[in-house]
């Protein structure tokens, strides 16, 4: 044979070689090799024996075993006379690293395919479980979890006693759970169901479903212990499950709501004391998180080093845009239209078809990109798949700070107290003294600049276009109308209300369906309280 | 007494009115169809094909701001939702227009392309019917107008009024559009429906029905005008002004405004359905952007630009503004909204009766039409000159 | 009061009449007005308050048939508010009132009760400003004011009459083209007025009806109000005490929600409490 020929040629070699290799052998016996039988299988065995052996290595640990698993993933591992060799760069070695005295060509390569891949892969994992690194183990853990076999057992018993963090340790106990699932000593079994109760991933319910489950009217789980254990584990993963999606919904209602409230509160004190539904009070929203945008280009500009805060500074710039195109907006056109608002509603949605315009002209009609700073990024992950992410985190704390904010203003200080009274009557403000026309510009500036705010954290959770703040004026016109005009708490209760029903409704019946029993629900509760929320009471009502 | 609904409806009518509904009638029926048909396209006075559809098109538009002006002009009630009944008057005759496409579409299938798209094995009961061109008719009347019943009958008996009406029905037809982009939903989704083939199996993109649904859109606004005309100057439309101005003393002398209100919001969106229905076929598509609240709001820029409380004034404002925006759509697409925009502004601002309240005030005159001036209506003293009536500042504000 | 439980089934008895009559099928106009003890308008009990402040405290008040009552009482005594409830503008939280003997007001709609034949002229006058004097008296006529009725009316001659008598009464006649807005203040309640005789109500509730009228103008609406008293019923607020005397009918003073004093205006005008709250200072 070919094969065969250089190394009958070179055979003098042989001797010293051989006592080489004892010498390496035997030293890396000392650092654990790699169990004989498993190579020997992987040499001469089929593709099922080879797979079985990989594991067994993977399950081995140690240098050697990595070496191996490592070859065999980049195509290097082949069999030269039965035995394992290992063929990089032209050179041939065994397993324990010495050179092999052999042509490469003279190698039959392991051929790997998917299934080899995939038990490369555990058995990598089985390997890095015992790595010093914990985000490689927990990696190991999680691939274990997904395809762990019986000859990784020892492995994961063997983690479990040396792990200290819980949350690999818990992965892993799932992984060995999941194994002994399929283990033929019930008592196995049953251990194996109960601790995988403890989960809160649907993917661990419907590994327990079969125990459930009837073939013809036998149970495929014989053992009736086992099936009880297994039925009480589906109810508390269900449980578990639930919970968390609550919470979840809970809270993407309250981001909801917390943007809500950041949009309506501009807009109920416009509309308190003004009387005037500002139409453009969402791109005002837009306004805000252009101003974000700008902010973002000028820190990574001229102070590279401090752009993870540019949305610190973004706060008070978003504020003063937006204002700024609230006082032009009320000098300009709103001053003119008091007393008509229906006109003051067409007059604004014409000021918004401009400002969405201009912003087109200027950023162009894309949508341009915001980073969210590395202090915003990631979130609390409360069980499998519900995560709370820290940017809505953020905002709902931003919202709660600029109501308070609000509530400082409107009732502790002189401009918030004519601003209450203008709300509750213009004319006798005016004739008691207050400056009616400069407490217009100013409340409409800071109504216009709390929208300003809204977009500076709206552009932290979504996308920035000139287009952003056409749905928002009905919504947050929505929440000024339930929550009651001019009073704060009820724009709170509004907003948060609206926004953790509008979620569990679209957890329940998909998004638009959501938004128009919304929308049927406002209608049902204005035919409920009509003079409550629409109309002052008593004598004053219509005229 | 009982004198036939139909001579009434006509002998409201000034002659100045006649003169200019004759000279309509000539344009419409018979210069359209001589210009577009019979002179040959190289001819100076041929009308392409492109003009007759959009002048198709305001029509239908016309007829539009017709119905917003009905209920925003006389009744007081901006509705910021009209979009959504010219849509839905659109959408049902889309559907037979779909269905008369048969087996003509890009897969040959016997359902509509949208639905052979979504693995659809058959119509949805909503279709039913569809084929039929009367039991489309019918649709296009009756689901913006029955929609437009329970709408109005809750707002309206719960006394909603003002900016509250004009966002809730905003609402309302933002609600809509999110329904109708949904695929589900059987309406085609984003695309809407389109490439229609025929009307009663006659081929929709020959000249010939061009000018026909040209002078049925024409038809239908003639008929709109004289039956707004009859309505504003009968005692019914004195009850609308009234409740416009004064709601709660209308109460007190007995009428429940409710059912007037009920009443011409219905009818409003009835006529919007209709003028949906002729609009479709002529543009040859109909999709959920006509349900957007921009649409629905540039309805009563139109009726604003012209002047509300005249009928004229509707009609000329969606002239004005719909030709503004071809014009503008193809010379300068990126300055058209800056310049709809600063036209509701400058309106609101400088020209709160529009361009009819501007022609009077340069004439020097405030109220009566000038129809009714060039030749005074047979009617008796009492008849009034309802045809202007704007709103003064102080019943504007009431209205919130 | 030991008539209290009287009452009660006799209302209780009429509110079956009342129930009983609807469903014949006289949806928009309610039963006949029933004077059978010649008591027009019975105020019993009456409460409102408005988050808290009462406006009206268990007032109670009847109103003969035929009767020109007056009220009068300051600022804030509850005058508009009990109009506001007779009209069916405000509900009461508490309390009862009757029309003649069979129309409860606290279960009808204004456009109901307007129809069964109460008619009010508001504190500050309220006429369509955009319609002339004519129609505005047209569109107050006792007529059917349903929508139906409302698209295919048209003035017959006997109508005309009647709207060119109430303008001949009101003065107005040589005003009748002109618009509303345009009238003097003076004028608009003479033509609110004119807008109450034309809708023939059982009724009148009267709300200052002099304010901001000469004193020839008072004179002359002083002397309508007389004539119209017998034929009709009317209620008049005022603070005009020269108006209230030249009416001359009886005399009630409201006074914190409920009635203070009643009785003719000389006995009223003596009595301690209404001095101190009221007329003197």
């Amino acid at each position: 044979m070919k094969r065969t020929s250089p190394w009958a040629q070179r055979a003098w070699l042989i001797l010293p070689l051989l006592a080489a290799f004892l010498l390496l052998a035997a030293a890396g016996q000392a650092r654990a090799a790699v169990d004989e039988g498993a190579l020997q299988q992987l040499a001469t065995g089929d593709f099922g024996a080879r797979i079985a052996a990989i594991e067994a290595i993977g399950a081995g640990g140690g240098e050697e075993a990595r070496r191996v698993i490592a070859a065999l993933g980049a195509g290097e591992l082949g069999v030269l006379d039965g035995r394992v060799v290992i063929v990089r760069d032209g050179r041939v070695t065994d397993v324990g690293g010495a050179v092999v005295e052999a042509a490469p060509d003279a190698v039959d390569l392991l051929r790997v395919n998917n299934r080899v891949r995939r038990a490369l892969a555990t058995a990598n994992a089985a390997l890095d479980l015992s790595a010093d690194d914990a985000t490689r183990r927990l990696a190991a853990a999680q691939t274990l979890r997904d395809n762990a076999s019986e000859t990784l057992l020892p492995v994961l018993e063997r983690a479990l006693e040396s792990e200290q963090d819980d949350a690999i340790r818990e992965i892993v106990l799932l992984a060995a759970a999941k194994v002994n699932l399929n283990a033929d000593d019930p008592a196995k079994r049953l251990k194996a169901v109960t601790a995988l109760g403890e989960s809160s991933d649907p993917a661990v319910k419907a590994l327990l479903e079969p125990f459930m489950a009837q073939d013809n009217g036998t149970w495929r789980e014989p053992d009736a212990l086992v099936r009880e254990a297994a039925a009480a584990s589906i109810a508390a993963i269900e449980r578990r499950v639930a919970v968390a999606q609550n919470i979840g919904t809970v809270f993407s209602g309250l981001s909801l709501g917390s943007i809500l409230l950041l949009a309506a509160l501009g807009l109920a004190i416009t509309y308190g004391v003004m009387g005037v539904i500002n139409m453009a009070h969402g791109e005002l929203l837009m306004v805000g998180a252009y101003a974000t945008f700008v902010v973002q280009g000028l820190f990574r500009a001229h102070l590279p080093e401090w752009v993870d805060w540019y949305v610190v500074a973004a706060i008070p710039a978003g504020f003063l845009a937006a204002a700024a195109v609230g006082v032009v907006m009320e000098r300009s056109v709103l001053r003119f239209l008091y007393g008509r608002p229906l006109e003051s509603l067409l007059a604004t949605w014409g000021i918004s078809l401009v400002l969405i315009q201009a912003a087109r002209v200027v950023f162009g009609p894309q949508n341009v990109e915001l980073a969210n700073p590395v202090w915003m990024s990631g979130g609390v992950e409360l069980a499998a798949g519900v995560v709370l992410p820290w940017n809505r985190i953020v905002i709902l704390g931003f919202a709660a700070f600029v109501l308070f904010l609000v509530w400082l203003m409107m009732n502790r200080t002189r401009l918030g107290m004519f601003v209450r009274a203008v709300t509750q009557n213009r004319a006798m403000a005016g004739c008691v003294g207050v400056p009616t026309a400069r407490v217009d510009t100013l409340a409409f500036a800071i109504g216009a600049g709390i929208a300003g705010l809204g977009g500076v954290a709206l552009s932290q959770i979504s996308n920035v276009g000139p287009a952003m703040g056409t749905g928002y004026i009905v919504d947050s016109f929505m929440v000024v109308v339930l929550g009651g005009v001019g009073q704060l708490a009820g724009a709170v209760w509004a907003a948060m209300g609206l926004g953790i029903v509008s979620k569990f409704l679209e957890g329940w019946a998909g998004a638009v369906i959501a938004k128009i029993l919304v929308l049927v629900f406002i209608i049902a509760f204005i035919q409920k309280r009509p003079q409550g929320i629409f109309a002052l009471k008593g004598r004053f009502a219509d005229n | 007494m009982r004198t036939p609904l139909t001579v009434r409806l006509f002998a409201k009518l000034p002659r100045a009115g006649w003169a200019a509904l004759a000279l309509f009638a000539l344009f419409a029926w018979v210069w359209v169809p001589v210009a577009h048909l019979a002179l040959p396209a190289d001819h100076a006075l041929h009308l392409s094909s492109y003009w007759v559809s959009l002048l198709g098109k305001i029509l239908c538009y016309m007829v539009v701001a017709v119905a917003m002006d009905l209920i925003w002009g006389y009744a007081g009630i901006l509705s910021l939702g009209h979009g959504l009944f010219f849509a839905l008057g659109g959408y049902a005759f889309g559907m037979y227009l779909m269905r008369q496409i048969g087996r003509d579409g890009s897969y040959g299938a016997d359902l509509p392309d949208f639905m052979v798209f979504l693995d659809w094995k058959e119509l949805p009961w909503y279709w039913t019917g569809s084929d039929s061109f009367l039991w489309a008719l019918l649709l296009v009347v009756a689901v913006p107008g029955l929609l437009a019943w329970v709408f109005g009958y809750f707002a309206f008996r719960s006394r909603i009024k003002g900016v509250y009406f004009a966002i809730i029905t905003q609402a309302l037809t933002y609600a809509a559009m999110l329904l109708f982009f949904r695929n589900e939903t059987g309406f085609g989704g984003n695309n809407g429906f389109t490439d229609f083939k025929r009307i009663l199996g006659y081929g929709i993109t020959t000249p010939e029905m061009r000018v026909i649904l040209f002078a049925l859109s024409a038809a239908l606004l003639a008929g709109v005008l004289l039956l707004g005309r009859y309505l504003v100057t009968s005692r019914f439309g004195r009850v609308l002004t009234a409740i416009r101005d004064a709601e709660s003393r209308v109460m007190f002398i007995g009428y429940n405004p409710l059912h007037y209100k009920l009443f011409i919001w219905t009818l409003s969106a009835v006529l919007c359905g209709l003028a949906g229905a002729l609009y479709v076929p002529q543009v040859g598509i109909i999709n959920p952007s006509e349900m957007s609240p921009a649409n629905s709001i540039e309805i009563a820029v139109w009726v604003a630009v012209g002047g509300r409380g005249t009928l004229v004034g509707a009609v000329l404002g969606a002239g004005i503004v719909n030709l503004a925006k071809s014009w503008f759509t193809v010379s300068f697409p990126e300055y058209w909204p800056f310049f709809l925009g600063f036209l509701f502004i400058a309106v609101t601002l400088f020209l709160p009766n529009g361009v009819i309240g501007l022609w009077s005030k340069l004439r020097g005159r405030h109220a009566p039409a000038t129809e009714e001036e060039a030749e005074p209506a047979p009617a008796p003293a009492a008849e009034p000159a309802v045809l202007t009536a704007p709103p003064t500042e102080s019943t504007r504000g009431a209205a919130a | 009061m030991s008539t209290v439980i009287d009452r009660d089934a006799e209302q209780a008895n009429q509110r079956e009449q009342w129930e009983g009559g609807a469903n014949i099928g006289h949806v928009v106009q309610p039963g006949e007005l029933d004077l059978s003890h010649d008591v027009i308008l019975y105020l019993d009990d009456i409460t409102v308050s408005f988050d808290g402040f009462r406006a009206l405290n268990k007032l109670s008040l009847a109103i003969d048939a035929g009767e020109l009552r007056c009220i009068i009482g300051p600022n804030g005594a509850g005058k508009t508010t009990m109009m506001d409830v007779i009209t069916g503008k405000t509900r009461p939280d508490e309390g009862k009132a009757f029309f003649g003997q069979t129309l409860d007001l606290t279960r009808m709609s204004e456009p109901e009760i307007a129809h069964a034949g109460i008619g009010r002229k508001f504190q500050k006058p309220t006429v369509f400003e955009q319609h002339t004097v004519f129609e505005n008296l047209e569109l107050a006529m006792k007529a059917d004011k349903r929508v139906r009725r409302s698209l295919f009316a048209r003035l017959t001659a006997e109508e005309g009459d009647r709207i060119a008598a109430v303008l001949e009464r009101i003065r107005l006649a040589g005003a009748a083209d002109r618009s509303a807005g345009l009238l003097s203040h003076g004028q608009k309640q003479w033509l609110e007025i004119g807008m109450l005789l034309m809708q023939e109500p059982k009724l009148l509730l009267l709300d200052e009806p002099v304010a901001g009228m000469t004193d020839d103008e008072t004179e002359r609406t002083a002397e309508l109000f007389v004539s119209l008293a017998g034929e009709h019923s009317l209620v008049v607020v005022e603070h005009d005490m020269a108006f209230v005397e030249a009416l001359g009918g009886k005399v009630t003073v409201l006074h914190e929600g409920s009635v203070l004093a009643e009785g003719d205006l000389a006995a009223v005008q003596n009595d301690q409490r209404v001095i101190e709250v009221y007329l003197g200072r």
